[in-house]
């Protein structure tokens, strides 16, 4: 079990953490739309956009852990949160914080290590 | 990740906001948040276990992709997504992760989140150490301090400041 993991599922890993960070976006969009019926919800075409997005992304996710190990590519499931806090900066304004900034650097700087101990 | 708008989403959608909803939470009901989300991580790691040894099941054709391969042929997200269907572990695992959508939405209403980013953290613990007993990888020193550092990074990106 001393087997590296290969780039092509890192690549693979990566892809679905930016296409779920859209869907998390679709669903902020459809939440802003949720009012009222249960009607209302089943035919909010952003929330169904969302989920389908977050479909899509976890069988990108799959694909990449079909190879390799768990203990490289799970942890860059958290460079999403990179494109997250970007997108919700251009989209909803939400602000950067310091807080922010500073746990980016700590998740980048940790990917960056694991990548280190796959070699 | 996910949950970033609920505390809006709940504060738009309230019909009334009354001076009782707008005080800090009751200590009783911010423990009952903890909890579910803390119950969250560990079904969600759990979810990730199923779903790595259900991928190993799906044959040679779906275990060794690249996303040039999956660009060339797109019917491979299809046999993927039959795989969710047909494959007993991936299919727990997508079930997990309908309940732990659930229990996270019913722990975040009308909570702040940023609290408990620490906790959500801990995902990253719990598959790490799954990994190492169930699947059988193995650990070094770069890759344990990566852990940390994320589980460092992800807890503070809910603080105020």
């Amino acid at each position: 079990m001393h087997a590296t993991t290969p780039l092509s599922s890192i690549i693979l890993v990566l892809f679905g953490s930016f296409i779920g960070s859209f869907g998390a976006v679709f669903l902020k969009v459809g939440a802003e739309h949720m009012k009222g019926s249960l009607a209302r919800l089943i035919t909010n075409h952003w929330l169904a956009l969302g989920v389908v997005l977050y479909l899509l992304s976890s069988v990108f996710y799959m694909m990449g852990v079909a190879q390799g190990q768990l203990t490289v590519l799970y942890p860059m499931v958290s460079l999403g949160y990179i494109w997250t806090i970007l997108w919700a900066r251009l989209f909803f304004k939400e602000p950067f914080t310091m807080a922010k900034i500073g746990g980016l650097v700590m998740i980048i700087f940790g990917v960056a290590l694991i990548n280190l101990g796959n070699a | 990740m996910l949950y970033t708008g609920r505390d809006d989403v709940n504060r738009l959608t309230s019909p009334t906001t009354t001076v009782i909803e707008t005080t800090p939470q009751t200590q009783g009901g911010m423990l009952r948040s903890f909890l579910l989300v803390f119950a969250c991580t560990i079904i969600g790691a759990l979810a990730q276990l199923f779903l790595k040894q259900g991928t190993a099941q799906l044959g040679a054709r779906a275990t060794h992709v690249s996303l040039l391969q999956v660009v060339k042929d797109p019917t491979l997200i299809w046999a993927y997504c039959m795989g969710i269907l047909t494959n007993f572990k991936l299919f727990c695992g997508y079930c997990m992760y309908g309940i732990v959508t659930f229990l996270m939405a019913l722990a975040l209403k009308g909570r702040e989140l940023s609290r408990l980013f620490p906790i959500i953290a801990l995902t990253y613990v719990w598959v790490t150490i799954l990994s190492l007993f169930v699947l059988g990888e193995h650990m070094n020193f770069f890759r344990s301090a990566g852990i940390a550092f994320i589980v460092g990074g992800v807890s503070v990106l809910g603080l105020k400041k």
